[in-house]
């Protein structure tokens, strides 16, 4: 492997306080050295590195997207390991955490270990995330330790919650032993059935059943609880994808309590709210729901005052024909990998003035950290090879068409990003070039 | 479609937003249509019914209309398919049981398929909301949406809207305006969640100056329901709904719909029926109206739908005349004078 000089950039590493001009040598995979611009010079020429540079541009350690579903094994059509990874490495991704919903489920090692296989031809680098019981059926638990030592860095029932108080105790537990953290997709199915919008007054008006806030809401207040009780103060619950104000709310009150508790939000539910269903775009349907201004509002407030630890995509592709349908028989979920620094850079950034440092701690050190990603969003010397180079004025126009993804259900085909990805380097290598 | 003046907030953007054109002779919901349009559509209905019938043929003389009924349908299939044959359209009729529907084909390759044999106008009748916009933009084709889901039935309200007016100002077709319901108060009775025709009623008529009161038990009627646009409030006691009445419109208990709402009838009808007594008590002058199918003795007692107050066989009558008139926008009809959001199709 060719090492790489990453000349004359920005460098901003979160994760050891450092904003300033560096250079970067990256070697056998690792980062070797950061200098001040010029060290290098000598070093780079002794190992012929290969030279980009950085001139204008934000070097930064490579975005980690902690809840993407990637759908292998079993739908290919929609996307695959080797597709969804292109996508990410487009997104300035270096790595991302998948999602055990596949076919089958992902609730053994040999699963586990297949998704991380060189066969699948993933361009940066996969972790999976187990599912927390067989099958994800809720019922029995699966074997955490050796599903950790296959590589499993969580373990989620994801799109099916684990409603029972019984076995989500015992999840929390056995999680805590093995060191892995427990991830909810937190939504009370009992209250959600037959529903695919946000409720309150837009979904009367569209003739479309709403899932409340409460759904959401209530399991998360009911996991906190369980969590409460439990004897082994290791147990880490993390909340996926939170969209509401009133979920928030019990987060923080947990944390104030001394309990491990983290969340992610979406790029979408800060971004758009439910009017984006208005006219039935399938696009715009994911689960949970765009909600209100006001919970959408309560994200960004979230975001800015630090009250959540990561933006995370949940990726979720769907082929064409799926969401080519009636509104409420389509798929749940969007693309994300492409957009989310775009939109994250325009919104935080360019909008609410959030300082870079915060953008990339909210993309990488922060979602590394949640899911104890060791070397990996940070660009200490030591880490991962794994960076990020982007031009942070650059204004671009997503296309759906163009994307790396198998899929195209976005809704931000057309937009105006900010940020773009000049190169994506996974491990040492270049994956993405822009 | 729903009002386009509430765009999805796109703050990072000066997006290239994706504006989806309806074919300028669809109807999906009533807010496509503007006050110009409603009466220009009650202008051309008055003109049709009043028409000699031979010459009616002509309008749309061989023309192709496909009737795409996913649900059952008595009143609008019916009306519906003897407008289209008053106009001297071909008609073809597809149901969900007796079609490829039911092999699992989907609604946008149904579509495909009705365009391909020839259709040149669809109407839709289908369980799940926003449907018709599936239907619309897969086949480019005027579509008129004869009730989707919970969410419309526009040509249900336009025949109200023409039954009310009947009786308040008589015959005569006027132009209509923000002030031509002023005054009224129209009170929609029953299982207002699950009514399409609600929907529909309650977004038209007070935007011709109406006050709409919904009345219903919380399990029909959510609290939502009277944030879904301007004009409508919620009166749950039905008597004093009554009392501020011009116009009562009663609706069936959609029991296919009802999947896990516990609601005692009995109960029910002591509160909502609409009978001789309650009628005579607080709205003896009222209009009765019902969208049918009526369910006698529950929502409606057989001597108020039968009786002098009740509109319901003439709601039905005014039915055809109505759907004729659209069937021949949707079949003629230009670009011209449509709301913003809607283009010429391509």
């Amino acid at each position: 492997m060719k090492a790489i000089l990453i000349r004359g950039g920005r460098v901003i590493d979160p994760a050891s306080g450092l904003d300033a001009d560096r250079d970067l040598l990256l070697k056998d995979g690792r980062v070797s050295a950061i200098e001040a611009p010029g060290k290098l010079n000598g070093a780079a020429k002794q190992e012929a590195a290969e030279v980009i540079d950085a001139k204008g541009l934000v070097v930064a350690p490579g975005l980690v997207d902690i809840h993407v579903h990637l759908r292998e094994p079993g739908q290919g059509y929609k996307e695959t390991i080797a597709s969804g990874t292109a996508a990410a490495a487009a997104g300035g991704f270096t790595a991302v955490c998948a999602m055990p919903n596949t076919i089958p489920v992902n609730d053994s090692p040999e699963t586990t270990r297949w998704m991380q296989s060189p066969e699948r031809g993933a361009q940066i680098r996969v972790f999976p995330i187990a599912a927390a019981t067989r099958g994800s059926m809720g019922e029995a638990l699966t074997e955490y330790g050796a599903l950790k030592a296959a590589g499993a860095v969580g373990v989620t029932d994801d799109g099916k919650p684990i409603l029972g108080d019984s076995i989500m105790r015992q999840t929390l537990a056995a999680a805590a032993r093995a060191g892995l953290p427990v991830i909810q997709h937190a939504e009370d199915t009992r209250m959600t059935g037959g529903c695919s919008m946000n409720a309150g007054a837009l979904a009367f008006r569209l003739g479309l059943r709403g899932m409340p806030v409460e759904a959401e809401s209530n399991l998360v207040e009911r996991d906190i609880r369980l969590l409460s009780e439990m004897k082994n103060g290791r147990a880490h619950l993390h909340v996926a994808h939170l969209s509401t104000a009133k979920a928030l709310e019990a987060v923080k009150s947990a944390r104030r309590n001394g309990l491990h508790v983290t969340c992610e939000v979406a790029p979408h539910h800060f971004v758009l709210n439910e009017e984006a269903v208005a006219d039935y775009n399938t696009h715009a349907k994911m689960n949970p729901p765009l909600r209100s201004e006001a919970d959408r509002q309560a994200m960004l407030d979230g975001i800015i005052e630090g009250a959540v630890d990561s933006i995370a995509t949940d990726h979720a592709p769907h082929a064409a024909h799926e969401k080519e349908q009636e509104f409420e028989r389509s798929p749940n979920g969007i693309t994300g990998l492409e957009t989310a620094l775009g939109l994250t850079m325009a919104v935080l950034h360019g909008k609410h003035k959030l300082p870079l440092s915060r953008i990339i701690s909210l993309l990488s050190t922060q979602p590394a950290s949640v899911l104890n990603l060791k070397g990996r969003g940070s660009l200490a010397v030591g880490s991962f090879a794994d960076v990020v180079i982007f031009d942070p004025k650059k204004q671009w126009t997503f296309q759906a068409s163009a994307s790396k993804s198998k899929s195209r259900n976005t809704p931000f085909d057309g937009w105006t990003m900010l940020g773009a990805v000049i190169a994506t380097i996974s491990e040492g290598r270049i994956v993405y070039r822009g | 479609m729903p009002k386009p003046q509430a765009k999805p907030r796109k703050e990072p953007a000066t997006s290239t937003p994706q504006v989806f054109s309806q074919h300028s002779g669809s109807l999906i919901s009533v807010a496509d249509l503007n006050l110009d349009e409603v009466t220009s559509i009650l202008k051309a209905t008055a003109a049709l019914e009043g028409e000699d019938a031979l010459k009616r043929m002509k309008h749309l003389f061989k023309r192709r209309v496909s009737l795409l009924f996913y649900e059952s349908s008595t009143r609008t299939r019916t009306s519906f398919e003897l407008a289209a044959k008053q106009l001297g359209a071909d008609t073809v009729l597809v149901s969900a049981l007796s079609s490829s529907i039911e092999k699992g084909e989907s609604l946008k390759d149904t579509g495909i398929t009705l365009r391909a044999l020839g259709a040149e106008c669809i109407i839709l009748r289908h369980p799940s909301s926003g449907a018709p916009y599936v239907l619309s933009r897969a086949t480019g084709l005027p579509v008129l949406n004869a009730g989707d889901g919970m969410h419309e039935h526009p040509s249900q309200a336009l025949l109200d809207l023409r039954t009310i007016l009947t009786h308040l100002r008589g015959s005569k077709p006027a132009p209509v305006s923000e002030t031509t319901l002023k005054g009224v108060t129209i009170t929609i009775c029953g299982d207002i969640f699950h009514s399409r025709v609600a929907r529909s009623n309650m977004l038209l008529l007070p935007r011709l100056g109406a006050r709409v009161l919904l009345s219903g038990p919380q399990a029909l009627l959510p609290e939502t329901a009277a944030s879904a646009g301007p004009g409508i409030a919620i009166e749950r006691d039905f008597d004093k709904a009554l009392k501020q009445s011009q116009v009562v419109m009663m609706l069936r208990i959609q029991a296919e719909r009802l999947a896990g709402l516990n609601l005692d009838l009995e109960e029910y009808k002591v509160r909502y029926q609409a009978n001789s007594e309650r009628l005579a008590a607080h709205a003896p002058e009222a209009l009765v109206l019902h969208p049918g199918p009526i369910i006698r003795g529950l929502e409606i007692t057989s001597e108020v739908a039968d009786g002098p107050q009740s509109a319901i066989a003439e709601q039905v009558r005014h039915g055809v005349a109505i759907r004729m008139a659209l069937l021949v926008r949707a079949l003629t009809s230009q670009a011209s004078g449509r709301a913003a959001s809607k283009g010429k199709r391509k």
